[in-house]
């Protein structure tokens, strides 16, 4: 017990006042251990942040009628329950109806305003979004082919006879969604043509727009509406056609979910959207690879570094080892005595990286990502552990030239 | 049975016969002295006694164990076991206070023990300065220190190579009043000196000359 306490008041001593050389190893050692914690929390964060960047770009999952019993809201809600409430950025329902303005077919969907914010945090609105009854979002091509801005006052009108057509078609992709549509709506005004007036008779429901939607897609030919207010304008409420969810998850747990759900539910028809969720995953997967790369790299600096100044150390101190060995140190004590002091600065140093690397992943984090990071507990030891690894690993060779001094050089006069 | 028996032992680097053919014994408790000029072989002598070094030739008898065929590994025990060093250049550990010096020397033996070694400090007088660091004694005081990490483990042979060719007058004195009391101790002193006032107090001196005994001179006045 009392030998142990010399060891290490010897290594301890040897760190503390030796200063200069040790202190570029530890040096290196905490930049290489800054490093690695550093780059391992993000690389661990990365998934989540790039995750919410993405989320950026819309829905990753569309859920669907199967065409097996009622799909509205309530189902909605229930295959919701299946995903994480942490992860779910955002969920917009949707119902589709082919409606009249200015005696222009237009489709009209309703869906819950929050919900579509929060699924398509790109959409940009000039003006408001829909916040009280009878206000309307104009797509910006329909507005401009309707002549209308925001402010203005629109006669929407709802044909019935459109709503026995519209049933049966129950499309997949929002994209797909304008074409059926429009087939739709043509299909209506040939019926119309012949069974004349239903719709005409219709007197119509005044919405006021309350903004101009961008989206650089199909959405500029829609105008959206409140569910509520389409369960008035048509007299029925309920039924949905679709529901965009935006995840933040990764492509396998995104699978997970959309078996879990149509497990769950047979009304339910999970799709993932491939376009969103293949380039998240290759972009995370390069980023990892990249990492991992450059945590190698400066490893293996980290350890030539130690190495090297190891090696000038045990140069240094060769007529210290000689004294030691003349006072009677086997070779295996000579061993652990630098080795002991290795590993110390190795844990000291990996100890120091912790506190800089999580530092360094947070700046990383803030100007990159703008948003803060936990720390993980686990990144403690692990990072500790491989320092003192590539320390010891470091100090094999020089360690090994120091049992080669002969203790006779301490009778060797200067 | 002599407490060291050195039978015809030759050096040989190359062409260099460092030491050639010497012979001595010395005895369990004298104070012996060996003189010489520069590159005459002292300090070969001295790596072959203190078992950090073997004789190319010969036989080094130390408490009746032939030392000249024994494996470095042995070497190394005997030397912890039966030898304290004293250097000209004192080699004291830069980093380590005078108190953990001689310590060092403990924990290579057995086991440290502050206590005994703040004890072998009085005795040299550097109980006041047992904290300090090599930097801040004088050179005296770390030839002291290196004095009392050779004495800690009470060795067979006290080996000392130039104790005093970095010291001035005042310290030489004091490191040969300490030697004195060791004498009278009873401990077995070999003493490697330029300087004939430290070779005339010793009981005996042997002087080498081109790794030869040249001479051996009895000091008929010493006094304990
Ligand atoms: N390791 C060695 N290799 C070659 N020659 C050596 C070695 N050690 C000592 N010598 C030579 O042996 C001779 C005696 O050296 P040494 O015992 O150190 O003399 P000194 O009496 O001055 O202490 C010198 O000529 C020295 O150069
Ligand atoms: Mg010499």
């Amino acid at each position: 017990m009392k030998k142990q306490k010399m060891f290490f008041r010897m290594i301890t001593a040897a760190l503390i006042r030796q200063h200069s050389r040790m202190l570029v190893a530890l040096l290196a050692i905490a930049v290489g251990a800054t490093i690695l914690s550093g780059l391992v929390t993000i690389y661990y964060d990365v998934p989540r942040q790039m995750g919410a960047q993405f989320r950026n770009y819309g829905a990753n999952m569309l859920l669907l009628p199967s065409g097996e019993g009622e799909f509205n809201e309530a189902t909605v809600n229930n295959a919701l329950g299946v995903v994480n409430k942490e992860n779910l950025v955002g969920a917009a329902p949707y119902r589709y109806e082919s409606v009249f303005i200015n005696e222009q077919p237009v489709i009209a969907a309703a869906t819950n305003m929050d919900g579509a914010k929060a699924a398509s945090p790109y959409w940009l609105v000039n003006g408001n979004w829909p916040a009280a009854e009878n206000e309307v979002l104009v797509g910006k091509s329909l507005a401009a082919v309707l002549g209308v801005k925001e402010g203005s006052s629109i006669n929407v009108v709802y044909g019935e006879e459109s709503r026995a057509a519209k049933t049966e078609a129950d499309a997949e992709k929002t994209a797909e969604k304008k074409d059926i549509k429009e087939k739709d709506i043509k299909e209506n005004k040939a019926e119309k043509s012949n069974e004349t007036d239903v719709s005409e008779e219709k007197e119509g429901m005044p919405f006021t727009v309350s903004g101009i939607l961008e989206t650089g897609g199909s959405e500029e030919d829609y105008i959206f509406i409140s569910l509520s207010d389409m369960a008035v304008l048509t007299g029925k409420g309920g039924r949905l056609d679709a529901a965009e969810l935006s995840i933040s998850a990764s492509q396998d747990e995104l699978k997970a979910y959309a078996d879990k759900i149509s497990a769950q539910n047979s009304a339910v028809s999970p799709r993932l959207v491939k376009r969103v969720t293949q380039s998240e995953t290759t972009v995370l997967t390069k980023l990892q690879a990249l990492v991992f790369l450059v945590t190698a790299v400066v490893l293996l600096l980290t350890m030539i570094c130690v190495a090297t100044t190891m090696m000038a150390v045990v140069a240094e101190r060769r007529k210290e080892i000689g004294l030691r060995k003349a006072l009677g140190a086997s070779d295996s004590s000579i061993i652990a005595e630098f080795m002991g002091e290795g590993l110390l600065l190795g844990g000291v140093g990996g100890l120091l990286g912790v506190i800089f690397g999580f530092a360094f992943a947070q700046a990383v984090s803030m100007n990159v990502f703008n948003s803060s990071i936990n720390f993980r507990p686990l990144i403690l030891p692990v990072t500790v552990i491989v320092s003192v690894l590539v320390t010891g690993l470091a100090c094999l060779l020089p360690v090994r030239n120091a049992t080669d001094v002969d203790p006779a050089l301490v009778l060797k006069g200067e | 049975m002599s407490l060291l028996e050195i039978k015809n032992i030759s050096k040989i680097y190359g062409e260099l016969k460092a030491l050639d053919d010497v012979s001595l014994k010395v005895e369990k408790g004298e104070w012996v002295a060996i003189m010489g000029p520069s590159g005459s072989g002292k300090s070969t002598m001295m790596n072959i006694i203190g078992c950090m070094d073997k004789p190319s030739l010969g036989q080094v008898l130390l408490d009746g164990v032939d030392i000249s065929k024994e494996s470095n590994k042995n070497l190394t025990n005997i030397r912890r076991d039966k030898i304290g060093l004293i250097f000209q250049q004192f080699h004291l550990v830069n980093y380590l206070t005078a108190v953990e010096n001689v310590m060092v020397s403990q924990y290579y033996h057995s086991m440290p023990d502050e206590k005994e070694a703040m004890e072998a400090l009085a005795r040299v007088g550097l109980a006041e300065r047992a904290k300090h660091l090599p930097s801040q004694l004088s050179g005296g005081e770390q030839q002291r220190v290196c004095i009392a990490r050779a004495l800690i483990n009470y060795p067979e042979i006290v080996l000392a190579d130039e104790p005093t060719g970095n010291l001035d007058e005042a310290n030489e004195n004091i490191v040969i009043d300490i030697f004195r009391q060791l004498h009278r101790e009873g401990t077995t002193l070999i003493v490697v000196t330029h300087d004939p006032e430290v070779a005339e107090v010793a009981q005996r001196t042997l002087v080498l000359e081109h790794g030869r005994l040249a001479k051996e001179i009895v000091n008929e006045n010493f006094k304990d």
